[in-house]
This record gives structure tokens, sequence and C-alpha cells, in this order.
């Protein structure tokens, strides 16, 4: 083995190296800044992001991979990466008011966000247990610091303490199957790993087994899947609204990504045995995720369990498998980041730090105080029913189609039913805005305008439509990026 | 060519986002101009349109506009086709369509939203003519799911009464049960053909599927339970009658236009997969029947006048569905179009007597109107002749004759089915010569104040009314029976319309004797023709004059008074019991009660479940964790064992 | 020289241990000293499979969790002080605002 290090090493990584020394500039230009303005932090935060954008984009099509096989920069990456970048530069977006109209996080917030976003990355450019796990860390640990950024409120300690020591012991999970797998088979590199399964002896140790159920365990915590689900609402309802929006969808993303490489690229020859998991997983996460989202009165709560939900339906197409369902799998992750995204970004704008806007009754009668705001609403909450013309029923629908045509009729019908359910509670969210009149104790008020917040709703319903009326674009550049995954698998 | 079909849509979708966007600052005239106006222009097309697909080699046309979805082999276009069907369905949609948007001028002109109230009203027909244009399932499903998505809107329009609200978030979770059948079959039918064109999958269907096999059987009665759904049928009839809730112009688009004709347009269509699932069928037919009785004996008891004509509308969809389930497609799409013109008319006729009466639809409330409302009463009248089946003249007598003989003669009908339709006939000119006699005769029971106010609507409101009235009396003659018709020498222009494109039941039909024919059909006009005089006699009386009959010819009192008898004891004997079986037992039981607690027990069950699961999150991060370790070891256990 | 299985069981123990303390422990930072000995027990293995299989990663690998798991304290007992501060108590029982 030698030393040296290759230019294709620091292209291989080079989107992210972006993100870390940015952040670390955003830290210093904060000690150095001047008051508390921290807004220009937040530009020079979005100016990264398009930057790093802008070095993942030119690395399409290379097939450059670095650090020994470890870092790949493949379609499948790449496109994920793409997601990464625009969910946390819609993140940054909503966040500047918040931030600044309380007062609270300063330059560090913007920094851990790209920490973050460059954590994801690696993750889903690892072909290698370690870096995949040392991604996820970064990602982690930002995100138990962002939980907690409001020092002084309760609910805020609390969710980033509820985050952080669940967050851990899922680590633990996750550490000791990534060490059994270690153990069955001599490596931690997804394609040695993939050699080693191939053989029937390796299959007869039951490390393997302990090994592949334990990062289920692990990754299950990440992504929210039914038993181990528990801790979301809590968290995503105590955080700052900005940090839910965040960890509601890119973490998820992420999580999904790494998971589906190593169960695809690393453990394909156990498809049989991990599917059937999964199957059942699937199917408690999406009937778990929305009865108990037809119980809340707060809207964040709601929007928590409906993203366990809809965990569920993207851990459908992985049960599937296949060409078609991957790639309904970075459809929907796309989909599901413009319209959570856009649902959160209406909650934050339409609140204040006098009058947080976080229930339904808040809402009362908004479509006539805010008719755009509202439509803009409209158009999430139906796109998260996956009514047609909009991304959600695209992105719905390419998962339910692959799964029957694979076979699994069953599991398509347990998830079209759940999504006939999840109908009472986005719907009540419509007939709060237009069909009640608002009451004393929630008074209706305009909203304080906010460019960044107008661009990011705009952005996110503009994204919603377009992915709803013309998917092809896009799910065939998802179908295309997958198959390099299972080519290899 | 072809290649204006896209506009036929287009403008109604242009007058939406017009009037969505802009109605507030065009003002009250604009708005009153554009929104018929669209449509109207839109009819001009259709009917252009069915001009060129009669005059096209293969009766069709379509147009190709973009790819939708691409992924892999599966590629959905969006194109339009028009065809024997479909060009019917865009004339009655566009043309009902327009009548109703023109008459919602007069009838709305007072409401707050008036413009958001036109919006809706023209999205609600771009998504109807979608759906019916539509040449893939999934473009299909797109205005199928648009439709539900629209009722909800206009049906809680006015959404200040509670009951408005309800009834349109019952409008739609009931309608997203019967799409969650619709789509299943629709992925099923994808995985089977590999192809969601409808044109491909009816010419591929014969070959791939095993006809009464279970597959097709499976499929086709999921898509059932899709159009029982948009067409209110058991067990999801339930939102319809509530429906009328909404502004009357919405009812009358929703029960006779457009939403509720969805259903059977979709069965009709795909009558190749249909005819491939004998058992379908038969469901189809059996649960059409029952829905027609059911409804009908629901009318008899109902005395809000609105009420009146939506249970009639669940029983007259009954009868459609009834004639498709014996493979029937021509005479239900006869009926569909016949139906169209007098329930669009009696809806908007009742909406003029609401609005006359300032709002009252308690037919209790009403009587006596004749004088007052000459049109509507008039074009009542006729609406109300063609839906009961007044024979020789109307609509409704030759269509609903039609479905009858059909479910007697066809190879798949049977002597019961036509019996439950003939008795269901009989009830109908029951309850709605009741309707006409109680609102429009007899002793004047309007509230003293509105009294002296009562004055014949504007003509944008009597105009349609009478457009439809000749439509009503019209509409049936193409369709009349070679029996009648063919002494006369007039031909059944609309059996040979639909000739070979419905697909046929494979069994060959019995041969019947012309005299069966005119048997049944005299027994079924008969027992309604003395239906519509026994309800006319007993609720059209009026008491002055005969109490000054009886004054002055004192030999007739005894006759009068044995018709009295007569009636009371008819009275006592049919009336009584049957309106309150439909009364207590049908309408408060096993409507409100059974049908509705079963549609919404499914919704009660998940928040019962929701609610159990509420427990487990305690809030206490130690529980949380046994619940990770306990997830922990069930994956590892079942991996390991 | 000692079996693999010898180690495997040592760390299997430790890492029981661990799980049985983040379930049973009230105290956040006891839970967490419970999480941090589930980590050391996945360290005692990749040290006795690196040493079984006769490799480096399995080493490499430790230090890399040594490194995650001092960061995770760092953060961990930040988040611990301001509760602390705010609460007066560590006791996780008294942490449910959030719930339901």
């Amino acid at each position: 083995m030698s030393f040296t290090l290759s230019a294709a090493d620091f292209l291989s990584v080079l989107p992210e190296s972006i993100l870390f020394a940015m952040g670390m500039v955003v830290l210093v230009f904060e000690m150095f800044g001047t008051g508390r303005d921290t807004r220009n932090l937040a530009y020079l935060s979005l100016l990264s992001l398009l930057v790093s954008g802008f070095a993942l984009h030119r690395l399409a099509g290379r097939g450059i991979t670095g650090f020994g096989g470890s870092i790949t920069a493949d379609p499948f990456a790449i496109v994920l990466g793409m997601i990464f970048l625009l969910v946390v530069a819609l993140i940054v977006l909503v966040s500047i008011r918040y931030l600044h109209d309380r007062g609270v996080g300063h330059g560090e917030y913007y920094a851990l966000l790209l920490f973050a976003c460059g954590g994801m990355m690696l993750m889903v450019s690892s072909t290698d247990l370690l870096t995949i796990f040392i991604g996820l860390e970064i990602l982690s640990i930002s995100s138990y610091v962002l939980c907690g950024l409001i020092q002084g409120d309760l609910r805020s300690n609390e969710s980033a303490l509820k985050y952080f020591l669940l967050g851990a012991f899922a680590t633990g999970f996750l550490l000791y199957g990534m060490v059994l797998l270690y153990g069955a088979t001599g490596s931690i590199r997804l394609p040695e790993i993939a050699a080693a399964v191939n053989r029937s002896e390796v299959r007869g140790n039951p490390m393997i087994w302990y090994g592949l159920g334990l990062i289920l365990v692990g990754f299950g915590f990440k992504i929210a899947l039914v038993p181990f689900h528990m801790w979301t609402p809590d968290v995503y309802e105590g955080a700052p609204t900005p940090v839910t929006a965040f960890l509601s969808s890119a973490p998820k993303a992420a999580g999904f990504g790494a998971l589906i490489r190593i169960l695809t690229e690393g453990l394909g020859a156990l498809t049989p045995e991990w599917s059937q998991v999964l199957w059942v997983v699937a199917a408690l996460t999406m009937t778990v995720g929305n009865a108990l989202a037809l119980q809340q009165d707060n809207i964040k709560r709601m929007l928590a369990y409906s993203s366990i939900a809809h965990a569920g339906y993207i851990l459908v197409a992985l049960v599937a498998g296949g060409r078609d369902s991957l790639g309904g799998v970075l459809f929907y992750l796309l989909a599901y980041a413009f319209m959570n995204s856009g649902a959160f970004a209406v909650l934050i704008l339409a609140s204040s730090p006098v009058r947080e806007r976080v229930t339904f009754e808040d809402y009362r009668g908004y479509g006539y105080v805010e008719p755009a705001l509202a439509l803009a609403m409209v158009v999430f909450m139906l796109s998260l029913t996956g009514i047609p013309l909009t991304a959600g029923f695209a992105g719905k629908f390419q998962i339910f189609k692959s799964a029957i045509d694979k076979g699994y009729v069953w599991l398509a019908v347990i998830g079209l039913l759940n999504s006939v359910v999840s109908v009472y509670y986005y719907l009540r969210m419509i007939v709060v805005m237009y069909m009640q009149r608002p009451t004393a104790e929630h008074p209706p008020e305009r909203v304080v305008p906010s460019v960044p917040l107008y661009v990011a709703v705009a952005a996110s319903a503009l994204g919603v439509l377009y992915l709803g009326v013309f998917p092809a674009g896009w799910l065939e550049l998802s179908v295309r990026s997958v198959t390099s995954l299972l080519a290899g698998g | 060519m072809a290649n204006y079909l896209w506009l036929i849509p287009a403008l109604p979708l242009l007058g939406f986002v017009v009037n969505g966007l802009l109605g507030r600052r065009l003002g009250h005239a604009a708005v009153s101009l554009l929104g018929p106006g669209v449509v109207g222009l839109s009819l001009v097309l259709s009917a252009l349109a069915f001009i060129d697909m009669v005059n096209a080699p293969e009766l069709r046309l379509s147009q190709s506009l973009f790819t939708w979805i691409e992924a892999g082999s599966f590629s959905v276009p969006v194109a339009f086709t028009v065809d024997r069907l479909s060009g019917l369905y865009i004339l009655i949609v566009t043309g009902v369509g327009f009548l109703i948007h023109v008459y919602s001028v007069g009838y709305m002109h007072a409401e707050e939203g008036y413009h958001r109230f036109f919006a809706y009203l023209n999205l609600f027909i771009f998504f109807m003519l979608l759906l019916v244009l539509a040449d893939s399932f999934l473009l299909l499903f797109v205005g199928w799911e648009g439709v539900g998505l629209c009722s909800y809107l206009l049906i809680g329009f006015s959404f200040e009464r509670d009951a408005a609200a309800k009834a349109a978030k019952k409008a739609f979770v009931v309608n997203r049960i019967g799409d969650f059948g619709f789509i299943v079959a629709t992925l099923m039918l994808f995985s089977v053909f590999g192809t969601l064109q409808i044109d491909a999958v009816l010419a591929q269907a014969p070959a791939r599927l095993t006809a009464g096999g279970t597959l097709v059987t499976a499929l086709t009665l999921l898509l059932f339970l899709g159009a029982t759904g948009k067409s209110a049928q058991i067990p999801l009839y339930v939102w319809l009658p509530d429906a009328m809730e909404g502004p009357t112009p919405v009812s009358a688009l929703i029960h006779a236009a457009t939403m509720v004709t969805a259903g059977l347009y979709m069965v009709a269509r795909l009558s190749a997969l249909f005819v491939l699932a004998p058992a379908t069928l038969t469901v189809i037919a059996v649960v059409g029947a029952a829905t027609a009785f059911f409804a009908a004996t629901i009318g008899l008891a109902q005395n809000d006048i609105k009420r009146v004509l939506a249970y009639s509308t669940v029983s007259q969809l009954g009868y459609m569905f009834l004639a498709m389930g014996v493979g029937a497609f021509s005479a239900g799409i006869f009926h569909v179009m016949t139906h169209a013109f007098f329930k669009a008319l009696l809806f908007l006729g009742s909406g003029s007597v609401i609005l006359a009466l300032h709002h009252e639809q308690d037919m209790q409330k009403m009587g006596g109107l004749a004088k007052r409302l000459p049109i509507t009463t008039f074009t009542f009248i006729i609406g109300t002749l063609a839906l009961t089946g007044f024979p020789l003249l109307f609509a409704g007598f030759f269509s609903k004759d039609e479905i009858l003989w059909q479910a007697f003669a066809s190879p798949a009908g049977h002597p019961g089915l036509w019996a439950v339709g003939a008795l269901t006939a009989l009830l109908t000119a029951f309850y709605m010569f009741r309707a006409v006699g109680l609102t429009f005769f007899g002793a004047s029971r309007v509230d003293p104040h509105h009294a002296r106010h009562i004055r014949e609507s504007p003509w944008t409101m009597t105009v349609p009314l009478l457009l439809l009235a000749v439509l009503s009396i019209g509409g049936g003659w193409i369709g009349i029976p070679h029996l009648l018709g063919g002494p006369a020498g007039l031909p059944n222009v609309f059996e040979h319309y639909f000739d070979g494109f419905f697909a046929r039941l494979p069994a060959e039909a019995a041969q019947h004797a012309a005299s069966t024919e005119l048997l049944l059909m005299a027994v079924s006009t008969v027992g309604a023709l003395f239906m519509m005089w026994v309800a006319f006699r007993l609720f059209s009386r009026d008491l002055a004059p005969a109490a000054r009959l009886r004054e002055r010819f004192a030999g007739a009192h005894r006759l009068l008074a044995a018709k009295y008898w007569i009636d009371e004891l008819y009275e006592a004997t049919v009336v009584q019991p049957i309106r309150w079986t439909s009364d207590r037992v049908l309408w408060r039981i096993v409507d409100a009660g059974i049908i509705d607690g079963i549609v919404n027990g499914v919704g009660y069950a998940a928040r019962f479940l929701g609610g159990a699961l509420r427990l487990t999150q305690s809030g206490v991060i130690e529980n949380y964790a046994v619940g990770i370790a306990i997830g922990a070891v069930a994956i590892l256990w079942y991996l390991v064992f | 020289m000692i079996p693999v299985t010898h180690v495997l069981v040592l760390s299997a123990a430790l890492f029981a241990i661990g799980v049985s303390g983040v379930i049973l422990r009230r105290n956040a930072i006891v839970v967490f000293m419970s999480v941090e000995l589930m980590l050391n027990a996945v360290n005692v293995a990749f040290v006795g499979f690196a040493y079984g299989l006769n490799s480096m990663t399995g080493i490499m690998f430790v230090l890399f969790v040594l490194v995650v798991a001092a960061t995770e304290a760092v953060v961990g007992l930040a988040i611990m002080l301001a509760i602390f501060r705010n609460r007066g108590t560590l006791n996780i029982d008294e942490f449910n605002l959030l719930r339901w």
C-alpha cells in the first residue's frame, strides 16, 4: 500500500472539503465579526453550498474514486449530494430571520449546517463502513448541537438531550453490527464484503446475521423506522423549527442513501432475508406513523409523524428493489425535501418570537389573511397526501407501481390504504385555513415580510408543482443513477 | 386535423386561472362573461370535434401533447382521444356545464366569493374533460382525483354552515376510498400489461387474461370499487345526499353532468375488461339494482326538496349500473345522457324555487307556487315526467325502458333484476309527484314574510331551464325502441351509434317475443302512471275548493268521501308503513347509522389505533431505549432463527 | 494465544451491560457512561477480530471510534450542562415536557 495522495483522492472529496473548510471560515468570521448580525454569514454559507454544488456537478460522469476505493463519486452519490445541498440551502434561507429575531445561534449555526451537509455527502459517497460511520457521526454530532440551539429554552434542551442519548445508544448498535460484519467477512470495504458474502460458508456464520440485524437497527433509528421511531416527535417538536425542517428531510435521505449502498453493494447476496425484515418494518412504519399523525394538534409534531409514514413509503421501494424502485427512492427523496421544507418554511414565516404558530388552531381563516402563503401550504399538503399533479403523487406512483410490478401487491395495498388515511390530517390543515373563522384567542395577523423566506416557499412550491407536472426528466435521471449501484452489487 | 383537442380542456383551465387569480380585480361583469364564456367556447370546440370524429375514418380523433412520465421502458404520454363514447361525454359535460354556468350567473350574483365560485366551476369542468379525454389510466386518474378535489371545494363553498364543511370533507374522504381501488387496479394493470395506455390494455386483455379468472375478477372489482365512490353506489354513496349542501348549481353539476357519471364512464370505457369477468358483472348488476331500490325508498320520506333529488340521483345511477351489469353498456350510457338533461333541469328548477323562497328547502313550507313561478313549475314538471318515465314523450321513458328490458332479456339478465327495477320505477313516480304536489300545488304554506316577494327568476336562470326542458323531451327520441319506432319509421339512432364499440357478452341472447317486451313495458308504465296519480292526489290537494264542492254538490260528497276513504286506506296501509320504514329504518338506521358508520368506522379505527399508540410516546428516554432494544431483539431473533 | 471467541464473549457481555445501563439508570451522565461502555465493547471486538484476522483495519477502526466517542462526550456534556442549569436536575424521568 502506498501512502501518496493522488489528485483523484483530493477530487473525490472536493465538494465535502469545500463545505468543511467554509464551515471553519464561517466560524472564524463569526469570531472577528462585528455585532450580532449574522446575515452575511448566511449568504457566505449559501455561496459555499453553491461552490460545493458546482464542484459536485463537475465530478459527474467521471467515475472518480479516491482513497483506495473508499470514496466514490458515482451518480448515486452525486444525485443525493445535490439533494442535500438543496435542502441545506433552503434551510439557510428559512433560518436567517428566525435566528435574527430570536438572537440565538450565531455563526456556529451555519457552520454546523455546513458540517452536517458535508457529513451527509461523505456518508453516501463512502463504500467503506469506516467512512460511512465517520460521515454519520459528523452529521449526528452537528444535529445534536443544532437541536439544543436555544440554550434557555427547556424544550430545546430536552430535545437535544433525547436526541443525543438515544442517538448515541443507536450508534452503539450500528457499530456493533459493523464489527460483526468485519469479523465475519474480514473486511470493512463493501465490495470485499459482497465477495465474501457470496460464499456460502460465510453466510452460514451467524455473525453475519447479527451484523445485518444490528446495522438495520442503527439505520432504523436514523431514518426513524418503527419501532425505532419514538424519539422523532419529541425531538422535532422541541428543536427550533428550521432545525426540525432540516432533520426531517436531509438526514433521512442520507440514512437511506447509506443504507441502500450497504444493502445492495455490500449485502446484495442477503437480499431475500433483509427484504423480509424490511417488509414488516415498512408496513409497521407506514401504519404507526399515520395513526399517530391523526392524533396531533401541533403541526410540527404532525409533520414529525408524517415523516415517519413517508419513510415507510420509501422503504417499500427498498423492499421491492431493482432499478425502478431505487430510482423511485431518489425521486421521492427530492419530492419530499421540497414539500416538507416548504411546509416548515410556511410555519416559520407565519411565526414570530412573540407568537409561534405551530398548532392547527393558529391557522384558522389563514386562507383569507395570507392568500398566497395559504395557497402554497395547500400545495404542500396536497403533495404530502399524494394528489395528482404534485410531486408527492408522482413519487408514490413510481414507488407503488414498481412494488406491484415486483409482486409486492399487499405491501403496496397497505401503503395505499395508509395514504388514504393520511388525507384526514393533511386535509385538516386546508379545512382550518379555508373553512374556519379566526377566533379571539387565535387572531389573524399578516406576516412580517422576509425575502429569503418568500424565496424558500416559492422555490419549494414551484419544485413540487414542476416535479408533479413534468416528472419525466428527474425520474429518468434518478433511475439512471442507481444503475451503477446495482451493477456493482 | 385534431390538433385543437387540447383547447377543449385548456379553455376551462384558463378560466380557472384568470378567475382565480384576477377575478377580484376584474369585477363582477367580466367574471360573468369569462366563467360561462370559456365553457361555451369549449362546447363549440367539442361539437366541432364530435362532427370531425363522426366523419373520421375510424370514428376517433387523437392528439398527443408531450411525454409525461418516462422511466426505462415505461412511458406515459399526455394525449387526448375523442371517440364515440368520449365524444358524447364531452358534449354532455360542456353542454350541460355551460347551461349551469349561465344559470349560476343569476343564482350566485349576490353571493360572496363570486369569482372564486366560477374559478372552482371552471376547474371542475377542466378535470372532468381531462378524465373523459384521457387516453391512459394515469391521466384518467388525474382527472378522477381532480373532480374529487373540486367537489370538495364546491360543496364546502358556503363553509359558514357547519354541515357544508362536513359534507365537503365527507365527499373527499369517501371518494379517496374509491380512488384507492382505482389506483391499485391501475398499478396491477401495469404489472400485467406493462403499459397504461387504455387502448393497448383493452386490445391485449382477451389474450392476456383468462376470462372469468381470479385476476381479472379482482381487477374489475377494484375498478368497480373506484366507480362506487365516484358514482355513489352502495356502500360508498353516502357522500352524495350530503353533497347537496353545496350551492344548487353545484348539485346540478355534480349530480347531472359530471362527477357521478365518471364511474359509469370508466366502466363503459373498460367494457372489454368487464365482460371478461362475469362474476363482477353480476356484482355490478346486483349492487346497481339494490342501490336503485334502496335510495328510492329513502326518497319517499324526505322533506327537503334537494334531498329528494339527491336520493333520486343515487337511485338513477343504480339503474345505469344495472344496465352495465347486464352487459347493456349502450343502454346505460343512453340513460346517463337523458339523466344529465332532466336531473340538471330538476336541480336548477329546485334552485329557482329555493332562491324565490329565500333559501327555504323544506317542501312542507312550500305549496301553491305554480301561479307565482310559472316557468319554473312548467319546466320542473317536464323534468319530473322525464325522470319518472312518462310514456312516449319524454327522454327518461325510453332510456329507462331500455334498461328494464335489457335487465330482463340480456343473457346476464334476470327477471328478479327486472322486478326490482320496475318496482323502483313505481317508487320513483310516487316520490317525484309527491315533491311536485307539495311544492307547486295545493295551498301555500310559505312563510308570510317571504310570500309577498316571490317572483320568477331572471332570464339567466329561466333560459337554461327551458333549454334543458327541450332536451329532456327531445333527447330520448334518438333512442326509440324498435318496438315503438319501427312501425312509425323512426330508427333507434343511439343503438347504432355505439355499434361495435362496446364489448359483448360471450353468451347469445335468448330470443324474446316482441309481445313480451310490450307486456313488460306496459306493466311498468301503467304502474308508474298509477303511482303518479296517487301521489299527486295525495299531496296536491287544496282543501278550500274541496269544502266548497262538498256544499254545492252534496250528492258528489259521498263520492269524494269514498275517494277519501280509498286515499286514507291507502295512506294507512301503504304510505304510512313505507314512510315509517323509510324514515326510521332505512334512513336513520341503515343509511345514517350502519353504512355511514362503516365508512366513518375506518377513520375511527385509525384514530383509535393512534390513540392507543400515543400512549407509547411517554416522553421518557428509557422507554424509548427499551423500544429500540425490543426492536433489535425482534429483528435479530427473526434473522437468526 | 487467546481464542477470538473469548474476546467476543467479553465484548458481548460489556455490550449487554451497557444496554442494560441505558435502560435501567436514571441519571443522564450514567446513561451516557453506559453508552460509552457499549462503544468500548465494540472496540474490544474490533481489536479481537483484528488479532484473529491478522488485519490492521480493526485497530484503525478502534482509533476512529475513540475519537468519535470523545467528541460525543464533549457535545453530550455541554448539552447536559445546559439542561442542568435550567432544570437543576439530570434525572431523565423528569424530562418529559415533550410527549404524545
